[in-house]
């Protein structure tokens, strides 16, 4: 019963208008276990996070969330509208009442005391994205997701925000699911990597995804220096679905197996 | 009895409306709504023109135009047209018909400007029942959803995982934007029902720190322009609707230089 996936998308696939956006993703969060995606511009990870929301219509597939899954969600970005007045405490209390002692200690353990009265729009990158963090710790969340949630920080930052949810995972138990571009700190933060272009390219621990030949041609010679970090130990299997269609950036073959020990 | 003053209904009328419209309105301004708003104002006069020659009772036409003016437009919404040119569309078009219908209906001609800019002076007993009936409906619909509307105003997918469907917090908005309408009509008419939603909304917002303040306070300043217009338009035996929106105009422009002096210093 433990080990039910929270979130399980089977065969997903979503089209807008002619073009498919994601083709037969298959997908399960387990409780516990920090699951990040990467993947180029355009290779649907955003458009997965918004299936698994509930926002996004599948075209085929389906998404099954477990019943009462509590999500904490981090978006990308937060566009204040600026007629909307919001000081952090009100924010952190939306969409439920929270008692003020409860918001001040999501702020502690988001690493932002101190900013409850500040309204929203004069907080730093760094800050607000900490709100949102603290925002979605007060759920008690199942299922943390962070799509992007690092997008404008710099690079100590973001590292400093992936230390905390690694943190939050070893106090709360709670398991995340996470986007990111930050090829160096998803490495060494997650217990799955999940390479996305259009359809699952690649999956497996940090070390694995990293040798991967999809995974290479994907991100190309830019991250050589920290794949390196990374010994080629492969010993899983990789089967492909014939049928799927490659992003201009995805050039691999088709084997029967792929990885299995060079 | 205290009803039986021409005034005083009219200032009840004038009140009960503008507690409804001002935290509604915050939403319209928070949302972007504005123009939104004014295509559902405008299709009501298609609406009235339908109950005035099928002799229904104005309010009844007038939002059921509205409601499914206001439904259409959001249905329509987010599937690819450009927002502003379909509603400058809509919204003018069934203006245009609308004034068209009511120049077929020969004698009520006259009335026309009672429906385009309001006549608050003539509200009945009637009509005071239907636009506090339909304040409270507002302010109650508002009001149970108001957590579930702000979270998916910030954001749609914040919303969905919290629970709360957008869309379904949209249709409450259009609901509740649909009833203003209706209400309002007979109070400052369909050309300025806008006004009253977004000019309060507007002039208390360099002044509130939270939603809650803001919605409150916009109510406050709408109460005080629609009694305070009452009386101008009694002193200066100006239009009323045209008037009360003037005063409120005048306070959005006190508050903009006060909150630049409080800026400047």
């Amino acid at each position: 019963m433990t080990d039910r996936p929270l979130v399980e998308v089977s065969n997903l696939s979503v089209r807008y208008g002619d073009s498919d956006v994601l083709q037969g993703v298959d997908l399960q969060v387990a409780p516990n276990e920090i699951v990040t995606l990467v993947g180029p511009n355009g290779s649907g990870k955003s458009t997965l996070i918004g299936a698994i929301l509930g926002g996004v219509r599948p075209s085929e597939g389906r998404v099954t969330r477990r019943p009462d899954l509590r999500i904490g969600y981090v978006p990308q970005r937060l566009v204040l509208d600026p007629t909307l007045p919001m000081t952090v405490a009100r924010f952190l209390s939306l969409p439920r009442r929270v008692p003020r002692d409860r918001v001040h200690d999501a702020l502690e353990r988001a690493g932002v005391p101190g900013i409850a009265d500040r309204q929203m729009s004069v907080l730093s990158g760094g800050q607000f994205q900490r709100a949102l963090l603290a925002r979605a710790l007060l759920s008690t969340p199942d299922l943390l997701i962070l799509d992007e949630a690092t997008a404008g920080l710099d690079q100590p930052g973001s590292a400093a925000f992936y230390e905390r949810i690694e943190q939050v995972r070893a106090d709360t138990g709670c398991a995340v699911l996470m986007v990111s571009h930050d090829l160096h700190v998803v490495m060494s933060a997650s217990d799955r990597v999940i390479c996305l272009n259009g359809h699952v390219c690649c999956e497996g621990t940090p070390e694995v995804v990293a040798a991967a030949p999809d995974y290479r041609r994907l991100f190309g010679a830019g991250t050589r220096g920290t794949l390196a970090l990374y010994r080629h130990d492969h010993d899983h299997t990789h089967f492909h679905d014939d049928a799927h269609t490659h992003g201009p950036g995805c050039a691999h073959h088709h084997g029967t197996e792929r990885g299995a020990t060079e | 009895m205290i009803l039986d003053d021409f005034m005083t209904r009219a200032a009840l009328a004038g009140i009960g409306t503008a507690l409804a419209a001002a935290p509604l309105g915050c939403f319209v301004v928070w949302r972007r709504m504005a123009y939104f708003g004014d295509a559902t104002a405008h299709a009501a006069i298609l609406g009235v023109a339908l109950s005035l020659a099928m002799s229904l009772p104005v309010f009844a036409g007038a939002l059921v135009v509205a409601l499914v003016m206001a439904t259409a437009v959001t249905l329509i919404s987010g599937r690819g047209y450009a927002m502003d040119t379909l509603l400058g569309v809509m919204a003018h078009s069934a203006l245009a018909f609308g004034l068209v219908g009511v120049s077929f209906l020969g004698g009520v001609r006259i009335d026309l400007m009672a429906y385009l800019f309001g006549d608050i002076l003539s509200v009945s007993r009637a009509d005071l029942a239907v636009i506090w009936g339909g304040a409270a409906l507002v302010l109650g619909l508002i009001g149970w959803r108001w957590s579930a509307l702000l979270t998916s105003t910030l954001n749609p997918d914040l919303a969905r995982a919290a629970g709360i469907d957008p869309k379904r917090e949209q249709l409450v908005l259009t609901l509740a934007l649909a009833v203003v309408v209706a209400v309002a009509i007979k109070v400052v008419g369909v050309l300025l029902i806008t006004a009253l939603l977004i000019i309060p909304a507007a002039t208390v917002r360099p002044f509130a720190t939270t939603p809650e303040r803001m919605g409150a306070l916009a109510a406050l300043v709408a109460m005080a322009s629609a009694w305070a217009g009452l009386r101008a338009s009694y002193a200066l035996d100006t239009p009323t609707g045209p008037t009360i929106v003037c005063v409120a105009a005048l306070l959005f422009g006190l508050s903009t230089v006060a909150s630049g002096l409080q800026r400047a210093r």
